[in-house]
């Protein structure tokens, strides 16, 4: 019989003896991934809850669009008490760092996991039992949803990739935007994988957590479902209204 | 009953493996799963090949030593049932049947079916352990337990260490069975000594030879004893409390 070869050791000397080492096993990697996946959900709710003001049309009497004076909202955070955009830059850094940490553990543990599978693969088919089709393809949801991001901010945040972008009217960049049926139709699917991400890790996240109550459990499946189901309904609410030819 | 079988064949942990076809002809349906590679075994003796080698002890589905993929499932089709109580009456007459075994880096196939499931035995060494006193054997319930915890922690135990979690899982992960050995301990009072120690320890090995947990339940469904993924969430919860308990360095 032959010795095993141990894969990785953890070094708990130096910094790892801090949090570092927490955050160096993949439990702990899949808790960093767990509470920025919390944090992104909250933004996505947020996110959805915002655009619905497209829905509000125009305001009669000043002519101008509440979608508008949501985002120039945003920019006036804190009033007069900070410099104006400085509480979005905050957000916006925050933002940021949980996309940056929530694909770096993801990226880690997907390394070490292919590392441990090794070779092996089995020739019978596998009839999954439990696994759901979200859960297995969190890494190409996941990649989905990255590139529209990409394309998302290009869009509607810095207007490269829309001719008709003009700053401050949001209202009128998403209608641009989205009566492109190639971009609409991006969208929608990116949408599709962004539900399938959040059915899974709105309900592993849980897990991930440790916050396990075998009273409560059965709601944990309930809450990813109707949280992805919401933002999904939403989301596609808005490119669908703008291809219809509801909002204009 | 006949059965048409594709049975993963490889002479060493090095060598080179390889799928080949034996036909099990005239088997019982009420012979196991093993009984019918016995016979399969009696076969290729009379002609002089060498026969299948398969891992198996008590084939009453409590040791843990049986376990091999059986059409892409761990241990068979059968819920909650380890190979060797797995009987040939759950096939059909003329069944293809492909048998590999467990596939995991940290898990090399030693011949056959035969895996090298020693890591487990080093997660257990790193903190599967209690410490009691020694002396005259104590009064029987003198430490009285939660008939909650004390049930919670017998579906832990029943964990017969057989690998299936890991071979069922995409990752290679050995959270299913690192948390059974964990939770099995530190639901119970006798278990509180070392519960932070040994939930970093067993964690820590586990990840020298295994993947991560992605939430996939698999484990759960390919375990011959039913333990619940539960305890893969209690461990997460110990692991990161552990992270904060020192108290035995204090003052140092």
């Amino acid at each position: 019989m032959t010795a095993t070869k141990r894969v990785r050791v953890h070094d708990r000397q130096g910094w790892r003896q801090w949090l570092g080492g927490f955050f160096s096993s993949s439990i702990g990697l899949k808790w960093l991934m767990a509470l920025t996946g919390i944090g992104l959900l909250l933004y996505v709710l947020a996110h959805l809850i915002g655009n619905l003001k497209i829905f509000a049309g125009v305001d009669p009497e000043t002519g101008a669009y509440p979608i508008d004076l949501y985002s120039e909202a945003l920019t006036t955070l804190g009033g007069h008490i900070v410099p104006e955009g400085s509480i979005l830059l905050l957000f916006r850094i925050g933002l940021t760092s949980m996309f940056i940490l929530h694909i770096w553990s993801a990226a880690v543990l997907t390394r070490r996991n292919r590392a441990a599978r090794g070779r092996g693969r089995y020739d019978a088919t596998r009839e999954y039992i439990t696994a759901t089709y979200a859960s297995r393809t969190m890494r190409f949801s996941g990649i989905i949803v990255l590139l529209f991001l990409i394309f998302h901010l290009a869009d509607l945040t810095l207007g490269n990739a829309n001719p008709d972008y003009v700053y401050g009217a949001v209202h009128d960049n998403i209608i641009a935007s989205l009566s492109r049926p190639v971009v609409a139709v991006f969208y929608m699917a990116a949408n599709v994988a962004l539900a399938l991400h959040i059915y899974h890790g709105a309900w592993s996240l849980f897990q991930s957590l440790g916050t396990v109550n075998v009273k409560y459990n059965v709601l944990r499946r309930y809450f990813a479902g109707a949280f992805a189901a919401v933002i999904l309904i939403g989301n596609l609410s808005i490119p669908l209204a703008v291809l219809a030819g509801w909002v204009s | 009953m006949d059965f048409s079988l594709k049975v993963w064949r490889q002479d060493s942990p090095d060598a080179p493996g390889g799928f080949k076809t034996y036909q099990a002809k005239n088997i019982s349906p009420e012979a196991s799963f093993l009984e019918m590679l016995d016979d399969v075994n009696e076969h290729l003796n009379t002609i002089g090949e060498e026969p299948i080698a398969f891992d198996d002890d008590c084939r009453e589905g409590i040791c843990g030593m049986c376990g091999v993929m059986v059409n892409g499932h761990p241990h068979g089709p059968q819920d909650g049932t380890a190979t060797c109580q797995l009987h040939m009456r759950k096939f059909s007459d003329g069944d293809s049947i492909t048998i590999e075994p467990w596939r995991a880096a940290g898990m090399p196939v030693v011949r056959d079916l035969i895996v090298d499931r020693s890591p487990l035995d080093r997660i257990i060494e790193a903190g599967g352990y209690i410490s009691v006193n020694t002396g005259a054997a104590p009064d029987a319930n003198v430490i009285a337990i939660p008939k909650e915890a004390a049930e919670a922690s017998m579906d832990a135990a029943s964990c017969i260490g057989c690998a299936a979690c890991i071979a069922a899982c995409p990752n290679s992960a050995a959270n299913l069975f690192t948390a059974a050995k964990i939770g099995h301990l530190s639901l119970l009072p006798q278990g509180q000594p070392e519960r932070w120690t040994r939930v970093i320890a067993m964690v820590e090995t586990m990840e020298e030879y295994f993947g991560s947990c992605t939430n996939h339940g698999e484990c759960e469904s390919a375990c011959p004893k039913n333990i619940s993924i539960d305890f893969i969430a209690m461990m997460n919860r110990d692991y990161v409390k552990a992270q904060f308990k020192n108290f035995a360095k204090i003052g140092q």
